[in-house]
């Protein structure tokens, strides 16, 4: 297994550069340097001295990709792509065009993200998946029946539309909970309680109809009569025989999102004024911070191959008959 | 074969995490019963306190007062920072009052060979003017570790090593601050950090062609900083000539010509003192790593000082302790004194303790959380104006009945600021002086309604304008003098804007009848460069078609971003664009260089993005530009805004005006629209507060019983037919 892992993460370098390459070039057929150094200086009284002057200090005054003025290495080296990409495989992820250190605002950032994510996560992932036994349990009656049609009406809202709703319900109208904001330690339970609801509402229909498919592909086969004519209660085969057994496609689709979990939600964070790395990321990308923007994909990428790497090392340990090699 | 799995340790860790998943309400409902209501977003040990909430929706880019030159920056320095000057904060028309100086600066004039001239001089002759500042007594830094002292009298923490710093990731992390006088040395060396060869100040540019010798600094601090570019650069070792101490609590500033707009400047965070001992702090080693740069903390002697500084959720000003010596005014305009904006009077500022700026990037949110009392005060989007503001027949605003019974009050004024529709001077179609170009710009001016947009698309919020100026600046009139004739005529007692015939007759005279070129007979197209992209701009640019339409003309609009219409207006590459100006200071030269040749955007990278030239105009900028107000000025006022509305190389748009609401607890609230360092004059009653948000804000449990008696009936409901099938089994 460590063969298989090394093998993987070496793998993963050469995504990580293409990655890499290819946010760099996205980014700079959008916006050029002097772009960048328009939005950092202002609307007002901006002059052309400026601007070079701006380029010049964060490192945006060299050719982007290839120097045809440099010698040798210095062609490659001496250039935007390899000043700004090279030392994040380090991960020195430089300063934000603001000057900010960008890997202290993700250290800071990441726990309000994980304050929303991994609650909803786990709070979601029993719910999804009691709700999809139990639709699994009551299969084709009434009870499921009903049970799919409000997954249906769950999925059919606009995410927009929980967030909205659950803020005036909650906080202007009952008033449970602070409509926004945020606060450290204990403190913060109170302003997470919403955002954690609603992202578990906003998924739980599509999750629980995905779970219940799963569910109902298990439920068919021999082992399942085994334990029914062995005398079992319905409960204890779904709960203990079905659900067991079902974990390997459950995980493939959970595992790999757990370590993206840090990365935090764009939408929640901005509407209940969460400073994680979601908020983080959509300021950036406003700002045309090519600081941030590059940070925050690279570590996303890496996050996601640490997911997939994960999710192999999880079928190991749910499927003995899984060996990595 | 799958039967067979072993059992897993997830399962167990499960049915572990099951049994404390049983405790979380309890542990959720303990954390919302903080002693306080569950709703509120500030700690309980904030009640009683008095504390000014408030938000702001962009975080800053700068906080460093060389380069800092916008709204969301300003709200917080103008609050730390204290220039030698500030506006009056009741007087109308804004005027110029001392703030850390003892009084008004002393202005004297020489001549080219530094020979004392007149105070009455004419401008010609006036080569260079002096201003002498001097300090106020009681002048104190905040508290701050770039300050403190070890028994031996030495700065303590100004060699750090990387151990020192290895605990270290705020300014509180310093066990020890200490603070020190203000000097006048500390406002020149601000000066000079406005050529520093690693900070942006965007007035550098501006300012070398007025502070004598800055330009030939800026030259010398490059090279200096090239030599050695790793070592501290201390200004103090750099003498410029256009700024000098005199002594302690004097120093000189020495500009070029005349220039009477400058005092204006000296209310501008950009004049503030800076000890050298804050950029020698910073500027050692590991602590830009840490993100502790002057750019992020300041160090001000304002009445407040940056105690909480997180862009990414609140910033908190406290009181500073060390500051002193300023009293809320005693005289205001007329009606301050009915409306208790003198009630203060006389009283030592400031009068709150504590700020706290949330960040709330959503509009939403605000204002709900402005209605529960969590904000003092707040703007009106569009979306709340109904809910808010109410207009009766006589066209006054007043605030709902809804807001009246939560005794909120309503304050409006006009912005210092003008919005307006620019035509492209270079342009062959709607460009140039000929007679042609000039009527169809005006037919387009009389076509397109701004009055319409603003009760459209603005609720109302804004008067259409009648020249740059707008009003509360010397050079604006009311009534019928003040109106632009090419586009409206007086009317009982009002200005109407001229009909649409009329329109079409300077459209047929231009060559453009009914809207078809006379020559070629194909419709004229107009085109529109703006930076509206977004969905609700959709509405805007569809209405902006009806207007031409009413000329049958076509527009075609040209939708971009930001930095693409820059692009575009820097090269001249428009027609019509959308654009706006917010003013730096209250004298009608910031607003009527817009149109000076000497600005023009495409061959000298100035402001005036219309390119507009005229030298009959600009002849008349430069003998108004450094006149004192008065009558004189006035009148050559007058002459511009007349060759301005003649050649019409703006459909001059609107002036935007600003509703602010605020709860019964807050007072001495008046809208200044040049000031920003208002907070200090605001008063807060911390227990009508208490008690308005207690009331407003009870948690109503019957939806959480009713929720829970619905979960437990359903799960009972669920348990009965399990029960049922098992038995059935």
């Amino acid at each position: 297994m460590i063969a298989y892992l090394i093998r993987r993460i070496l793998y993963a370098i050469p995504i990580l550069i293409g990655v890499n390459l290819l946010t760099f070039s996205l980014f700079f057929v959008v916006n050029t340097a002097d772009d960048m150094a328009r939005m950092q200086l202002g609307m007002k009284r901006v002059t052309p001295e400026a601007i070079e002057k701006w380029k010049q200090q964060h490192g945006y005054d060299k050719p982007l990709l290839f120097n045809a003025h440099a010698e040798g290495v210095s062609k490659i080296s001496d250039t935007i792509f390899f000043q700004k990409s090279a030392r994040m495989f380090a991960f020195d992820f430089g300063s934000s065009n603001d000057g900010r250190n960008v890997a202290r605002e993700i250290q800071t950032r990441m726990m309000p993200s994980l304050a929303i994510a991994l609650p909803t996560f786990l709070i979601g992932l029993l719910i999804y998946i009691t709700f999809a036994l139990l639709m699994t349990l009551f299969r084709a009656t009434a009870l499921d029946m009903l049970g799919v049609s409000l997954c249906v009406l769950l999925m059919s809202i606009s995410g927009l539309f929980y967030i909205i709703g659950g803020q005036f319900v909650a906080s202007k109208l009952w008033h449970w909970v602070p409509i926004s904001g945020y606060a450290g330690g204990l403190d913060s339970i109170k302003f997470v309680l919403l955002p954690v609801l609603i992202g578990v509402m906003g998924s739980v229909g599509a999750s629980s109809r995905w779970y219940r498919t799963i569910f109902l592909e298990e439920i068919g086969k021999d082992y399942v009569r085994t334990a029914r004519a062995k005398g079992l209660s319905e409960l204890r085969v779904l709960f203990r025989h079905v659900l067991k057994n079902a974990m390997i496609p459950i995980l493939t689709g959970v595992v790999v999102v757990i370590p993206l979990l840090f990365m935090g939600s764009l939408l929640t964070e901005s509407f209940f004024g969460i400073p994680g790395l979601g908020s983080y990321t959509i300021d950036a990308i406003n700002a045309q911070d090519f600081g941030v923007v590059r940070a925050m994909v690279f570590l996303g990428s890496m996050l996601y191959i640490a997911g997939l790497v994960l999710t192999d090392i999880s079928y190991t340990i749910v499927d003995p008959r899984v060996r990595l090699q | 074969m799958a039967a067979t799995l072993p059992r897993i340790v997830i399962f167990r860790i499960n049915s572990r995490a099951m049994k404390y998943l049983h405790y979380l309400p309890l542990l959720l409902a303990l954390a919302a019963c903080d002693g306080g209501l569950w709703n509120n977003p500030y700690p309980a040990s904030d009640k009683g306190k008095s504390i000014y909430y408030s938000a702001f929706a962009e975080r800053p880019k700068h906080l460093d007062p060389a380069s800092a030159y916008s709204e969301n920056e300003y709200i917080f320095l103008a609050q730390i920072y204290q220039p030698p000057l500030q506006y009056h904060f009741l007087k109308r028309p804004y005027t110029l009052v001392p703030q850390a100086a003892s009084e008004m600066p002393t202005v004297s004039y020489l001549d080219k060979n530094n020979q004392p001239l007149p105070d009455d001089a004419p401008a010609e002759k006036v080569a260079f003017s002096v201003y002498e500042i001097h300090l106020r007594t009681g002048l104190n830094y905040q508290p701050h570790p770039a300050f403190a002292r070890d028994t031996k009298g030495k700065l303590e923490y100004h060699a750090l090593t990387s151990n020192d710093l290895s605990n270290i990731h705020a300014l509180t992390d310093f066990p020890h601050s200490g603070t020190r006088a203000v000097k006048a040395a500390d406002y020149v060396y601000q000066i000079k950090r406005l050529a520093h060869p690693t900070i942006h100040s965007p007035i550098a540019g501006l300012m070398v062609d007025y502070i004598v010798g800055l330009k030939e600094y800026i030259a010398t601090l490059q090279q200096a900083k090239k030599k050695n570019p790793n070592t501290f650069l201390d200004l103090h070792d750099y003498l410029l000539e256009g700024a000098q101490t005199v002594d302690d609590r004097t120093y000189r500033i020495k500009i070029y010509g005349k220039y009477p707009q400058f005092a204006y400047w000296l209310a501008m965070t950009f004049f503030s003192p800076m000890p050298v001992e804050a950029e020698r702090f910073y500027a050692q080693d590991g602590m830009s790593e840490r993100n502790l740069v002057l750019d992020w903390w300041p160090v001000g002697s304002g009445p407040y000082y940056l105690s909480e500084n997180n862009p990414n959720q609140r910033m908190v000003l406290t009181r500073n302790p060390h500051f002193s010596g300023e009293v809320y005014p005693t005289e205001g305009e007329a009606g301050d004194k009915e409306a208790g904006l003198l009630a203060d009077a006389g009283k030592a500022l400031p009068l709150i303790s504590k700020v706290v700026f949330s960040l709330e990037k959503e509009t939403i949110p605000y204002w709900n959380k402005f209605l529960q009392g969590y904000y003092d005060a707040a703007g009106i989007s569009s979306d709340s104006f109904d809910q808010a503001v109410q207009v009766n027949v006589g066209g006054e605003t007043n605030v709902t009945n809804e807001m009246k019974a939560q005794g909120i009050k309503l304050s409006t004024s006009v912005a210092t600021s003008t919005s307006y529709m620019g035509f492209n001077w270079l342009d062959p179609v709607v460009g140039g002086s000929s007679e042609r170009a000039t009527k169809l710009r005006r037919a387009i001016s009389i076509a397109v309604d701004f009055e319409e947009f603003i009760s459209i698309f603005a609720n109302g919020r804004g008067i259409s304008a009648q020249s740059p100026i707008p009003p509360g600046i010397f050079g604006y009139r009311e009534g019928e003098a003040g109106i632009n004739h090419y586009v409206y005529d007086w009317v009982n007692g009002a200005p109407q804007r001229k009909s649409i015939n009329e329109a079409k007759k300077l459209l047929a005279e231009a060559g453009y009848p009914d809207g078809l070129d006379a020559k070629t007979k194909q419709p004229l197209i107009i085109y529109l460069d703006t930076t509206a992209t977004g969905v609700g701009s959709k509405s805007r640019l569809d209405w902006l078609r009806k207007q031409l339409e009413k000329l049958n003309l076509q527009l075609v609009a040209r939708s971009t971003d930001y930095n693409r219409f820059q692009d575009k207006l820097r090269k001249g590459d428009t027609q019509m664009f959308y654009f706006g100006w917010n003013a730096d200071y209250p004298d009608p030269e910031n607003f009527l260089f817009l149109l000076h040749g000497a600005q023009g955007k495409v061959e000298k990278g100035g402001e005036n993005a219309s390119n507009y030239n005229s030298p009959e105009y600009d002849r008349l900028f430069e003998k108004m530009k450094n006149m004192e107000n008065g009558p004189a000025r006035q009148e050559i006022i007058d002459e511009m805004l007349e060759i301005l509305r003649r050649d019409s190389p703006w459909i001059w748009g609107q002036h935007p005006k600003d509703y602010v609401l605020r709860h019964a607890w807050l007072h001495n609230s008046k809208p200044n629209k040049m000031a920003n360092n208002n907070v200090k004059y605001l008063r807060i009653d911390a227990a009508q507060r208490d008690e308005l948000r207690s009331g407003w804000n009870q948690p109503k449990l019957w939806p959480l019983w009713l929720i829970g008696s619905a979960l437990a009936l359903l799960g009972w409901g669920l348990w009965r037919v399990l029960r049922q099938r098992e038995e059935a089994r």
